[in-house]
């Protein structure tokens, strides 16, 4: 059921480690097809870096852009694009008006590869051989901006920076910006590429990355009560969002309905979950208020559950007070590791298509369940009817996002 | 170097940054309104044309190469 006013999902685009689309994506959380393997890079060694395994694209950038497009990009920008461009024509490249078209792209790190490799330049070099791009490549608003251009979205070009929850709220303020009349169509979501030994050596320092070197395949298990940290991944996820009644008047495919959306802080530590999830669970609130939606209508959760030891728990918590036990939980991170600001993009996709194919796909790598974990975690795929279900995005910074979809 | 290695080499470069082929930047072309370059690429060209040819093309002369054989020209009496 939609109204005039309301945000449907009428086109998808990802590239993940575990598919080079949207729908290769989605066949391989059904196949619980695991992305995540040894980083044989050879920095790995040069650093002796504590952690040695990754969750790398599925297909590389380079096999899908032309030469001259790939050079001009960061990587955070190539896979925005790529993915922008699926969920585009996934829409049915529609001719919209410019001037009410927008698009929402996140990053939590943005152009890092490309500002770590220029200053390796300009150090061992010099400043002749700095790259001509390196300030368009390096911006967090670069990806945003990378498919603004492509797309001719005058209506506004927005880059949220929200660490591991920038993919969510890219969703989020596009929805805003529609419900508000600002636009009528957004192209939105979230990306990332950044595997490089820095952001890893500085993850690893944290210790809250998993080190479980020699077992790739089952390093990344949230809720696992052998959980050990979280795999960093890369990726990005883009939504075509649009105001049902332009949706309709163009006869456009529906996959599902942005029914609401939350956002939060939990201005408590600036990593670290507020333990007891009070944080996320406003967020919660206000995504399922917007909706008009009540906890028991829930009856579906992907969890931004990354496999950390703290922040699986706490989420558990938010799920059990803000929703309840009936709803079937996963962690499709289990499979594509954690693609930082692409993953509550990607992580969106998953939702919307649980929703309409009935079935939420299992965790993958749960030998046990950690007992504390009260919520009912989907082990394997399981066919589930599900009228309405929440996403949740966290990322460092204390931010907190809830999207809640539905059937449209 | 003959005048047909630097057009030849300076061909090479355009497709690098641009994608417009090199078989494409002949001499009479204009690098705004028939190769459709804009000015940062032609800042990247020129970064890797001082590389490749050892010339030095200030930002004033840089300016004046409108034609693909302004740049030859240009290249071919500097280095």
């Amino acid at each position: 059921m939609y109204t005039d006013h309301d945000v449907l999902v009428t086109g998808i685009g990802a590239t993940t480690p575990i598919g080079g689309t949207a729908p290769e994506t989605w066949q391989a959380m059904l196949d619980g097809t695991i992305g995540v393997k040894a980083n044989t890079n050879a920095y790995v060694e040069k650093y002796n870096l504590p952690v040695r395994i990754h969750a790398p694209l599925a297909v590389d950038p380079l096999e899908v852009l032309t030469r001259v497009e790939a050079r001009r990009l960061d990587r955070s920008q190539q896979v925005a694009l790529i993915a922008a461009r699926e969920a585009w024509a996934d829409a049915g490249s529609p001719e919209v008006d410019p001037l009410r078209l927008g698009v929402v792209v996140g990053t939590g790190i943005g152009g890092a590869v490309t500002l770590l490799e220029q200053d390796d330049l300009l150090e061992n070099v010099g400043v002749g051989k700095v790259a001509v791009m390196t300030v368009p490549m390096l911006m967090p608003n670069g990806p945003a901006a990378a498919v603004g251009l492509w797309a001719k979205a005058r209506g506004g070009v927005h880059a949220p920076v929200s660490a591991c929850a920038s993919g969510a709220e890219g969703l989020a303020w596009a929805w805003k910006l529609i419900k508000e009349g600002e636009i009528d169509i957004a192209i939105a979501g979230g990306a990332e590429g950044c595997i490089h030994p820095l952001p890893i050596a500085g993850f690893a320092q944290m210790r809250a990355m998993s080190t479980r070197n020699d077992d790739p395949t089952t390093a990344s298990r949230p809720f696992d009560i052998g959980r050990d940290g979280f795999v960093i991944g890369e990726g990005a996820g883009i939504m075509v969002l649009e105001r049902a009644d332009h949706a309709r008047a163009r006869g456009a495919k529906i996959y599902g309905k942005l029914a609401g959306i939350g956002m939060s802080n939990d201005a408590y530590h600036i990593t670290a979950p507020e333990p007891e999830g009070e944080g996320s669970l406003r967020a919660i609130a206000k995504a399922l208020k917007t909706a008009g939606l009540s906890p028991r209508d829930i009856t579906h959760v992907n969890a931004h559950a990354t496999s950390t030891p703290v922040g699986d728990l706490a989420e558990s918590k938010t799920i059990l007070k803000g929703i309840g036990e009936q709803a079937v939980v996963t962690a499709t991170k289990s499979m594509t590791g954690h693609m930082l600001g692409a993953a509550g993009a990607v992580e969106a996709i998953a939702t919307v298509l649980s929703i309409k194919n009935g079935i939420v796909p299992g965790t993958r790598n749960i030998e046990t369940i950690d007992p504390a974990i009260g919520v009912d975690i989907a082990t394997e795929n399981r066919e589930v009817k599900i009228e309405a279900a929440i996403n949740d995005s966290f990322g460092f910074g204390g931010h907190n996002v809830a999207l809640a979809f539905t059937s449209a | 170097m003959s005048t047909e290695d630097t057009l030849t080499g300076l061909a090479e470069i355009v497709e690098e940054v641009s994608g417009v082929p090199a078989a494409d930047v002949t001499a009479d072309k204009t690098f705004t309104d028939d190769l459709d370059i804009d000015s940062l690429s032609m800042v990247e060209i020129a970064v890797a044309a001082e590389e490749r040819f050892g010339v030095k093309i200030p930002d004033d002369e840089l300016a004046n190469l409108k034609t693909v054989a302004d740049a030859v020209t240009y290249i071919d009496s500097n280095k």
